[in-house]
């Protein structure tokens, strides 16, 4: 073979065994892209005749808006105490492993809250019902005779600690682990010439990591703080274990009259369920579906921005 | 820096005194914070015993003592950004010491209630025909394997490929929308994962539905996401060099992938893989939702119901029969046994990165 034809055709030559490997990867790639679909897809599927069934059908009579309400509200106020007590601890925590803690155990403490992420969910379930609850129960009590006015503790408090506050401190546990590593890898970015150029102008530590850390990784802790929050969202068998569900809406978060989440009424009621509840059940998992998706691309989304630009920082 | 009222004459301001004090603010001795934070300890040991109070009650007022001091002490001697930045720095620690607080009290729970539960017949029984003492976690225990084996089964070969089409051939449309939709994936609650899967298989098998295969289908919801993530980071990690190495003495892409590439990122990769195993093994509500519960031992993957162990510790928590305490003593050995297969999967992913991995040091 000659010059020339090697010139002729600088691309090598599509081997069969090239053919079916990519073919193969873009295939998995295709299919995961499908899986998603697919979930959106059978979820509404099966959960359309909820919505077309006639109110009395629905469990409590008053149609899907009726029953989804309460649920909606209560996966949304134990996420929000859990994103509340989680991000400041998880902010601190991450801090404390990327700037504060000795270089050495560095390492070794971040292995020590991943561990945390290890836990299963239902052994979490247990632990917040047999040790944090009862403990909770003589604080409840405190505050609902020492700061009753406000509504958030109106009480009658519960004597069980079952509320509404300690799923909110168990799913902070829960999610304290992934805001943290996220919260670290973005503190440990940080331009190690800003942090220098701080430190040489005189600022002590904390005013560094207010002057460098902070600003550079602002747009991260928030999506850290989101994601945390689709965690907490989702979490089902920690909620079904440890809160005490009543159905009703309440801002009240130390009584034993609590709302339940979606992600945990589905696993309570699914087991038993049959005919249209069973649909119902599969309509409100859809709506849980569309919160924490809409809540992960948001979160995503700011990260994805943030990647483009830090090369110029 | 310098006090302002000084109401001495000035010595001559070229002696080194003077420049020493100018250059060096006053410094609280390094033993101080740890000073103080022996004389709150006391405080704390005093009002728990005399004083009465309770334990919760008097760690928490002995670390504000310890704060406040500290903070005022600093304040006094120091001046306030010194006393600012002791301040944040003992906010933090506190923060780490708090978030070790639970993993802690958990694990001793776990260990104290769970080992008295563990024994040979534990492992050996199943609980079919049992009521009140006895019975075991065999059926759970081989469900859990089953279940998780074949969701890994149907992940990691799609996870990998998906890696490797997003390292080594994802340009474009395609691979945005994938890396997107995989983040996104990571974060599908697991008992919505339950719900497609029950979804999906009601359309083959009718209402009420139960079945093995079902929970892998979600599991492996669940796990793709997280393969496809460390297998991509792995991959990402591979020196371009070897590959173009590889092709510069002929070699078909593919077989630069799979002799070059994957040797590797091998042991990343399996690292990455037994964490993702070691994160939905432990997962209850997609499998209460699609495996559903039963006493007896079921090998058939695709027919009838099938224990696993988060359910099985859910349902001895849930219906514990009566008298309620073996239950719970079941429900408590069943979650130390998960709690140890956990840990010892985690172990073995950081053994294997650290073992395995390519050394940096030539």
């Amino acid at each position: 073979m000659d010059e020339t034809a090697v010139r002729a055709n600088p691309r090598p030559p599509r081997r069969p065994g090239d053919r079916i490997f990519s073919g193969f990867a873009t295939a998995a790639a295709a299919l995961i892209l499908v899986a998603l679909a697919g979930v959106g897809l059978f979820l509404t599927s099966e959960g359309i005749p909820a919505l077309t069934a006639g109110k009395n059908e629905v469990p409590g009579g008053n149609g899907i808006l009726a029953y989804a309400w309460p649920l909606v509200f209560g996966t949304l106020l134990s996420s929000a105490i859990a994103l509340i007590v989680a991000a400041p601890l998880a902010i601190g925590v991450a801090l404390f492993i990327s700037h504060y803690a000795p270089r050495r155990l560095a390492i070794p403490l971040g292995y020590l809250v991943d561990l945390l992420a290890a836990v299963p969910s239902i052994v979490y379930g247990l632990w917040g019902f047999f040790f944090l609850a009862p403990r909770m129960g003589p604080l409840y009590g405190w505050l609902d005779d020492h700061a009753g006015f406000i509504p958030l503790f109106a009480g009658p408090a519960s004597p069980t600690g079952r509320t509404m506050l300690t799923v909110g401190l168990v799913l902070a546990v829960m999610i304290l682990p992934i805001v943290t590593a996220l919260c670290r890898e973005i503190f440990l970015q940080t331009p190690r010439l800003h942090e220098e150029a701080a430190l040489a102008l005189g600022a002590t530590r904390w005013e560094m990591v207010r002057m460098t850390v902070f600003p550079y990784a602002r747009s991260g802790m928030v999506s850290a703080a989101m994601l945390g929050l689709g965690r907490a969202l989702g979490e089902t068998i920690a909620v079904a274990t440890v809160l005490s569900v009543s159905g009703v809406v309440t801002f009240n978060v130390i009584s034993s009259t609590n709302p339940g989440t979606i992600a945990a009424n589905i696993a309570l009621k699914f087991p038993e369920a049959s005919g249209i509840e069973v649909n119902v059940l599969v309509a409100t998992g859809l709506v849980l579906f569309l919160i924490t998706f809409a809540v992960n691309f948001v979160a995503r989304a700011i990260v994805g921005r943030r990647s483009e630009f830090s090369g110029a920082n | 820096m310098t006090t302002p009222t000084q109401t001495e004459p000035r010595p001559n301001p070229g002696t080194s005194e003077r420049l020493d004090e100018r250059l060096h603010s006053p410094q609280l001795p390094r033993w101080t914070p740890w000073a103080v934070l022996a004389a709150a300890a006391v405080v704390t040991v005093l009002l728990n015993t005399v004083g009465g109070q309770g334990k919760a009650l008097s760690v928490v007022l002995g670390w504000l003592i310890f704060v406040v001091t500290l903070t005022v002490m600093s304040r006094l001697y120091e001046g306030g950004r010194k006393s600012v930045d002791r301040l944040a720095t003992v906010m933090v620690t506190t923060a780490f010491v708090v978030a070790l607080m639970p993993l802690g009290t958990l694990l001793y729970l776990v260990v104290s209630n769970g080992a008295p539960a563990l024994s040979g017949s534990f492992l050996s029984a199943s609980m079919r025909n049992v009521v009140g003492e006895g019975g075991g976690i065999f059926h759970a225990l081989w469900g859990t394997l089953l279940v998780t084996g074949m969701a890994a089964a149907m992940s990691i070969p799609i996870g990998l490929l998906t890696g490797i089409y997003l390292v080594e051939y994802g340009r474009g449309r395609l691979a945005r929308w994938v890396t997107l939709l995989v983040d996104v994936m990571t974060g599908i609650p697991s008992i919505v994962a339950g719900l497609f899967a029950y979804a999906l298989f009601v359309l083959f098998f009718g209402e009420g539905i139960r079945m093995g295969f079902g929970g892998a289908v979600a599991l492996s919801l669940l796990m793709i996401p997280l393969v496809v993530r460390s297998s991509e980071e792995m991959l990402k990690l591979v020196p371009n060099e070897l590959r173009e190495a590889s092709y510069a003495l002929g070699v078909p892409k593919w077989r630069t992938i799979t002799k070059v590439v994957l040797p590797t990122a091998m042991a990343g990769i399996v690292t990455g893989i037994t964490i993702a195993i070691a994160r939905v093994i432990g997962e209850t509500a997609p499998l209460l939702i699609i495996c559903g519960s039963t006493d007896s031992t079921n090998f058939d993957l695709f027919h009838g119901r099938m224990m696993t162990l988060p359910v099985y510790i859910y349902s001895q928590y849930k219906n514990p029969g009566f008298p309620p305490e073996f239950g719970i003593e079941r429900a408590w050995g069943a979650a130390l046994v998960l709690t140890i297969i956990i840990m010892v999967l985690n172990l073995v992913a950081r053994l294997i990165s650290y073992y395995f991995s390519p050394k940096t040091k030539v």
